[in-house]
């Protein structure tokens, strides 16, 4: 479903963010990257999107390569994946029924997007995507009155309005308390179970890692140090991933889920 | 120890920076023929242009309550035909939107016509369209243009980033991607500065009128040159209400937007 082949990436200073990645994603995984800040999670997972441009290498989705594509194709190839940020990125003066929507113009033509008119299946599509993450009551509130668990649960609609067959989430839940981290997280769980739709998700928490995850990568440095499933990522494992002990704050600790 | 040792520099900085502004100011008078006794020579005459002044000829009101509205009408039109100029030309300007060899082309432009005062403006276009309202219109179209284009894209340049992101991430192409992303976060700031404007050009619409560009400016130009100072201060103290009357209201209005 997603192959990265052979991706670097060096910043413009020098710095390197990815040395020689090869990765094969498989549809329906719930595959989950850990690593120390800086360790190239994010890079990673923004060049799957190409929300960052690599420097060496091919990315495929489905098949088409999104390092080649250009204009129209690139679009087309965007829409297929959803993305899920830390900070939600809403647009905060908006309702959650616009920002759940902002997930459809990839579908339709741009009059028609920017005249507000969406036919009607997609307004029964991003209610449908509310009603999944348990929030339809606040359609029509403006995004800027939600807490922070349930702007992440809108902007985990919009990707679901999308009908996106890849989500990629990045560090979704570290701008939200243990309680909400939960919920987001079962959301995530559950949308992966149900409809099929391949996760890609960045955490530091590594003990949600574990309970998340089918299949765990582990990043050092903008290497590639682990590729396994989740029960043979022992916590010998997660040290060398880390490339020290691992420290209480990379836990969430026990809630009750 | 740091500061002790900083301390006699500073001052002597400011001392130095004083004796600077005072020796400009002196040179300046002294180029411009300006002096203290000309100024002190001139007192009595104003005393009198007070004098002549009060109080206003509240008769001449019914006579210039037109011109005021005319006024009050070439501001409204030319900020909303600024406005609507400006939102485009901002969105060429933010460097957050536009690649490089847009946005210094469509700022060069910008600033060239913010160079030009509003004044000058109107005389050109007296020149052009005759005298009447038609010209003030266009001056302060130009007027309000530049500087709404100038507060919004400043403002366009400091919108949040994430939706931005998440318009390319869902597959928007550029209109699209404006729409949703750059549009809701700043169509506040910009009603803001399109009131902004009107307020200002009503200032600004006042004395247009002195180049022959309409409004209550060519009343200013009449009662002063038939030495009728108690209808000039009737269109002052007429002027005066309008410009607080509306400053109150679009500070109110702008208040709620931001």
């Amino acid at each position: 479903m997603i192959e990265i082949q052979n991706v670097s990436k060096v910043y413009p200073n020098g710095t390197i963010g990815l040395k020689n990645i090869n990765l094969s994603f498989e549809k329906g995984e719930f595959i989950v990257i850990v690593g120390r800040s800086g360790a190239g999670k994010s890079t990673l997972l923004r060049s799957i999107n190409r929300l960052h441009e690599i420097s060496e290498g091919d990315i495929q989705i489905d098949n088409r390569s999104i390092t080649s594509a250009k204009g129209q194709q690139l679009r087309s190839i965007r829409r297929d994946v959803g993305m899920i940020f830390q900070n939600f990125n809403l647009v905060r003066r908006s309702t959650v029924m616009r920002n759940v929507l902002s997930g459809r113009v990839g579908y339709h033509s741009t009059l028609r997007t920017v005249l507000n008119l969406f036919p009607k299946e997609d307004q029964q599509l991003a209610y449908n995507a509310l009603q999944r993450v348990g929030i339809t009551e606040k359609a029509w509130t403006r995004a800027d009155q939600l807490s922070g668990g349930q702007q992440q649960r809108v902007s985990i609609a919009r990707a679901l309005a999308q009908e996106a067959k890849i989500i990629l989430a990045d560090e979704p839940v570290a701008s939200l308390d243990p309680m909400t981290t939960r919920q987001v997280m079962n959301d995530l769980k559950r949308i992966n179970q149900e409809l099929g739709i391949t996760m890609v998700v960045n955490l530091h928490f590594i003990d949600l890692a574990r309970e998340y995850a089918t299949r765990i990568i582990g990043l050092r440095a903008g290497e590639l140090v682990y590729d396994g499933p989740v029960e043979e990522a022992t916590d010998d494992v997660f040290s060398n991933i880390y490339g020290r002990e691992i420290k209480d704050d990379e836990l969430l600790g026990e809630t009750a889920g | 120890m740091s500061t002790d040792n900083n301390r006699p520099i500073k001052r002597t900085k400011t001392g130095l920076t004083i004796l600077l502004l005072a020796l400009l100011c002196w040179g300046s008078a002294i180029r411009t023929d300006a002096s203290l006794t000309t100024l002190i020579n001139g007192l009595p005459q104003m005393g009198d242009l007070l004098i002549e002044m009060v109080p206003p000829d509240i008769q001449y009101f019914s006579d210039i309550i037109k011109p005021m509205l005319d006024t009050i009408r070439m501001a409204l039109i030319g900020a909303t035909l600024g406005a609507l100029l400006a939102f485009p030309c901002a969105l060429f300007s933010a460097n957050n939107l536009f690649p490089k060899f847009i946005t210094i082309p469509t700022r060069f432009v910008l600033n060239l016509l913010r160079t030009i005062p509003d004044l000058l403006l109107a005389a050109i276009f007296v020149a052009i369209f005759g005298i009447g309202l038609i010209p003030g219109i266009f001056a302060l179209t130009l007027f309000s243009f530049g500087i709404i284009a100038k507060l919004t894209y400043e403002s366009m340049e400091a919108i949040d980033n994430g939706p931005l992101e998440a318009m390319t991430a869902v597959g928007a192409n550029k209109t699209q991607w404006i729409t949703y992303g750059v549009i809701p976060q700043i169509a506040a700031p910009f009603a803001a500065y399109f009131l902004y404007s009107f307020e200002i050009n009503v200032r600004a619409a006042a004395i247009l009128g002195l180049v022959g560009a309409g409004g209550v400016g060519i009343m200013f130009d009449h009662t002063l040159k038939l030495l009728q100072y108690a209808q000039t201060s009737m269109l002052i103290l007429l002027t005066l209400i309008v410009v607080v009357l509306i400053d109150f209201i679009t500070t109110k209005v702008r208040e709620q937007l931001l």
